[in-house]
């Protein structure tokens, strides 16, 4: 009953933050310098003063600000984010149709830096001075401090061009479209390279906390009392000390959903995933205000909804704040 | 315990993915597949409403149209076996094949035609393109005769696949606005293919049409446009054989990695129609740019040569006027300004700007389109130093991207940029606009944002636009290239570099004016690639 309330209460906050993330997008945006019709104009070649005063009438950017921003806010509200400029479709149906791909690059590379960073952290606490943790702590300096888009860059020409072993384009075989179970492994090998850039700064972080947090916990005194009634190493470390170690990583991991999208992005034009980043990176060439502003507000939501889900994962893993808050 | 398990499966996963299936270059088409790759995204496969490259490609393969052009500049017939043209140049009639249909199975007769000129007309962003038509009649199915209010020679060119694409009337008459109209995205047209399927963001796919007019054409079976959101991924897939051709590169350093590539065959034919040309502008009402001598000083200070040779790496060729040097229009004989500081700097003391105490008359800033480095910026950058020579100190101005660049400079709120304009085949659709000064408009990029005023000019391309023998037409734009460059709106320094890359097992390779944006129906495997 408490979570309930709990829950309600977080997404009565978020829906408030929501709509304060819509105006200011949108003032923001239309602060940026650039018009699109303008743009439109350009690709037009040069068109006469009507054909301005049209477009402008079309997308609606007679108005004065203020009103284009309640317009957008009725729209909004009735389910309605506008029509794209650039590809004169509505920009829902585009968004739609990106964003499936967006988030499964995203939960992969998640998934994975989650994984393989808790498992180099934890390997690494159990000798801290050992070879293997110097090089876990080389590592993570290096993956957290490289860009996105170079190490995306470097791996795609190594495993592209140097030794090319995985696709650097796209999520599937168009030539050959596979069905079925080849499918599903045609969509892991072009995964492959997107996802692991994309990990590979999280697993840096991730092993980093993991490896502080296992190495508190190891000598804690609930792990000698577990080792002092003689458990097994492997129920020592991986039921008693790690779930102690797990809870700051599901903190981070679920705040840094923000930045694992924006990750997201830079590594769908790196390897031409199929999801929002190109999309992105369109509209803000072309100031197509409604598909940037829907990109935005979408986005807004995905970071919202992972920091309630971390806060639920959170409260099953550590009975301790169920209890606190009650 | 879940969570773990989830781990484990994650890792194992990616693993498993890494490890499956190593042979990637399988993945190439089978023998009568071409792949393609492009940066360029259609908004949809409608070029009857919109210019450009993304679309055109596409347009040109689904879409037929009455002409088409060799490499030389000749019309051939494509859906008009044969014209006309009038003895007083007002009228053109075409005489059309008699077996073309549809995709959907309708025939192309000479309603398609005459709707279409006109749906172009009203439609299309080159809107000087097909200004003098009136009306287009239809006498019979197999006879439109296209009226004109003067004489036009720019139509012939106009009719060609990447600007005059024949709409199916049956879809598109029926009355919803063409520039948003549905079937934009699931075009029908009577070209060698047909679209089968579009996934935006990702690729389109075209197969042949086996009712296309032209017999045994077209030679390949599919056609599948890869949308590639970056360019070394595309360079890779390319070097690799992943893709098969791959058009409009024109990084100076990425042409130059793909020539040393040993399957891939590179050409920079293709390109005339477009006649891309980037050059430095100026804005001449805008003190001192305002003065003639001025604009010449700078003209004698910059050095064409070595940004031709160095900065393009000799990839572009040099431009010394407003007509593409590819052109038959073009006048080869207009007098550049060879690199002369003396001669630059004595104009500048005769229009009154002598050198300062510190060594400098003047400074001025100059623009540049972000996102070509190598035409844009790298130039900017260069003038900088070749000014500072004759005592004008250049501000480089960057924008954060193409719409800042373009309120700016549209505005006018700029003294010098560099800019990126297309001939598009005939002056009257690509370079009349940047000259006339009917055309001084603000707000609207890419129109005369030089501010140029010249009567002299006005009357040239006005006369040029409506004259019918081609020697005479040709002597009236060669006095209208001379006039432009001594008046210095403009200083011309190169042609685009733009390259298309194919595999060398691919024969018949789109060569003519207008490249990849011409049907592709030629086109064939003479060594198909290994499946």
């Amino acid at each position: 009953m408490a979570l309930a309330a709990h829950l309600a209460r977080q997404i009565v906050n978020a829906a408030a933050l929501l709509l304060a993330v819509l105006v200011l997008n949108f003032c923001l945006i239309h602060l940026a310098p650039g018009d699109p019709v303008q743009v439109i104009a350009g690709e037009m070649g040069g068109a006469s003063a009507d054909v301005i005063a049209a477009l402008r009438a079309k997308y609606g950017l007679d108005h004065s600000l203020t009103e284009q921003l309640a317009i957008y806010l009725r729209n909004v509200a009735a389910g309605d984010f506008g029509y794209s400029y650039y590809f004169n479709e509505p920009v829902l149906g585009l968004i739609l149709m990106r964003l499936p791909a967006t988030l499964y690059l995203a939960l992969c590379a998640l998934v994975s830096a989650l994984a393989i960073g808790t498992l180099l952290g934890v390997v690494s606490a159990r000798r801290p001075n050992g070879m293997f943790s110097h090089a876990v702590t080389v590592f993570s300096l290096a993956g957290y401090a490289a860009p996105i888009f170079w190490t995306g860059l470097m791996l795609l020409l190594l495993f592209g061009s140097v030794w090319p072993i995985l696709p650097v384009v796209g999520m599937a075989d168009v030539v050959h479209p596979k069905r079925g179970f080849a499918y599903v492994l045609d969509v892991a090998q072009h995964l492959v390279l997107p996802s692991l850039t994309l990990a590979l700064v999280f697993i840096a972080q991730y092993s980093r906390l993991a490896r502080v947090n296992m190495i508190d916990a190891l000598s804690a005194d609930y792990v000698r009392t577990a080792r002092a009634k003689g458990l097994p190493e492997w129920i020592v470390i991986g039921k008693h000390a790690l779930r102690n170690t797990l809870i700051p990583i599901v903190t981070v991991a679920g705040h840094q959903f923000g930045n694992l999208f924006a990750g997201a992005v830079l590594v769908e034009t790196v390897f031409s995933w199929p999801g929002m980043g190109r999309l992105v990176f369109d509209s803000i060439l072309r100031r197509d205000y409604p598909t940037l502003m829907a990109v935005l507000f979408f986005s807004a939501l995905m970071v919202m909804t992972a920091n309630i889900l971390t806060d639920i994962v959170y409260r099953l893993i550590d009975p301790r704040i169920r209890t606190a808050r009650r | 315990m879940l969570i773990r398990r989830t781990f484990v499966l994650g890792a194992l996963g990616l693993v498993a993915a890494a490890v499956a299936s190593p042979s990637v270059h399988a993945q190439s088409g089978s023998n009568s597949t071409l792949v393609i790759a492009t940066t360029q995204v259609p908004r949809h496969f409608n070029g009857a409403v919109q210019s450009g490259m993304a679309t055109a490609l596409p347009t040109a393969q689904i879409f037929a149209s009455p002409l088409r052009y060799d490499e030389s500049w000749k019309p051939q017939p494509y859906l008009a076996q044969s014209w006309e043209v009038a003895p007083d140049g007002l009228s053109v009639t075409l005489h059309l094949v008699k077996d073309a249909v549809f995709h959907d199975g309708h025939p192309v007769t000479s309603e398609d035609v005459a709707f279409s000129i006109m749906a172009i007309k009203a439609n299309h962003p080159f809107q000087t393109m097909l200004a003098a038509v009136d009306k287009v009649e239809a006498p019979d199915p197999a006879t439109a005769v296209i009226r004109l209010t003067h004489p036009a020679p720019s139509l012939l060119l106009a009719m060609s696949p990447a600007l005059m694409p024949i709409l199916p009337k049956h879809i598109y008459g029926d009355g919803q606005d063409l520039k948003t109209h549905p079937a934009n995205l699931k075009p029908i047209g009577s070209g060698p293919f047909k679209l089968i399927e579009y996934k935006q963001g990702e690729y389109y796919t075209l197969e042949k049409f086996d009712k296309f007019f032209l017999a045994g054409r077209p030679k390949l079976d599919r056609i599948v446009v890869r949308l590639v959101s970056d360019q070394n991924a595309a360079l890779v897939s390319m070097e690799r054989g992943d893709v098969q051709a791959l058009p409009f590169v024109a990084g100076v350093r990425d042409i130059d990695r793909l020539q040393k590539a040993p399957n891939v065959t590179v050409t920079d034919k293709g390109f005339a129609g477009v006649g891309p040309l980037n050059w430095l502008a100026f804005n001449t009402k805008k003190k001192p740019l305002d003065d003639l001598r001025v604009r010449q000083a700078i003209a004698y200070a910059a050095n064409r040569d070595f940004i031709v040779s160095k900065l393009m790496g000799g990839k572009a060729a040099p431009s010394l006027g407003p007509i593409a040097p590819d052109s038959p229009l073009a006048e080869a004989g207009v007098e550049p300004f060879k690199v002369d500081y003396a001669k630059s700097a004595a104009l500048l003391d005769a229009a009154g700007y002598p050198k300062g105490a510190d060594g400098s008359r003047f400074a001025l800033t100059i623009d540049y389109i972000p996102g070509g480095d190598e035409q844009q910026r790298n130039v900017a950058e260069y003038l900088r130093s070749q000014l500072k020579r004759v005592g004008i100190n250049l501000e480089v101005r960057a924008a954060p991207d193409f719409p800042t660049w373009a309120q700016r400079v549209s505005n006018y709120d700029f003294d010098l940029t560099m800019d990126t304009v297309y001939n598009w085949g005939d002056p009257v659709i690509g370079v009349n606009r940047t000259y006339l000064s009917s055309n001084i408009r603000k707000g609207i990029i890419w129109s005369n944002t030089q501010q140029y005023s010249n009567p002299k000019v006005d009357e040239l391309l006005q006369a040029a636009a409506v004259e019918t023998s081609p020697e005479k037409r040709k002597a009236l734009y060669s006095e209208f290239q001379k006039i432009v460059v001594q008046d210095v709106p403009i200083y011309f320094i190169n042609v685009t570099p733009y390259y298309n890359a194919f595999s060398k097992g691919l024969g018949g390779l789109p060569t003519s004016i207008w490249g990849m944006m011409a049907p592709l129906d030629e086109m064939y495997w003479a060594t198909p690639p290994k499946t």
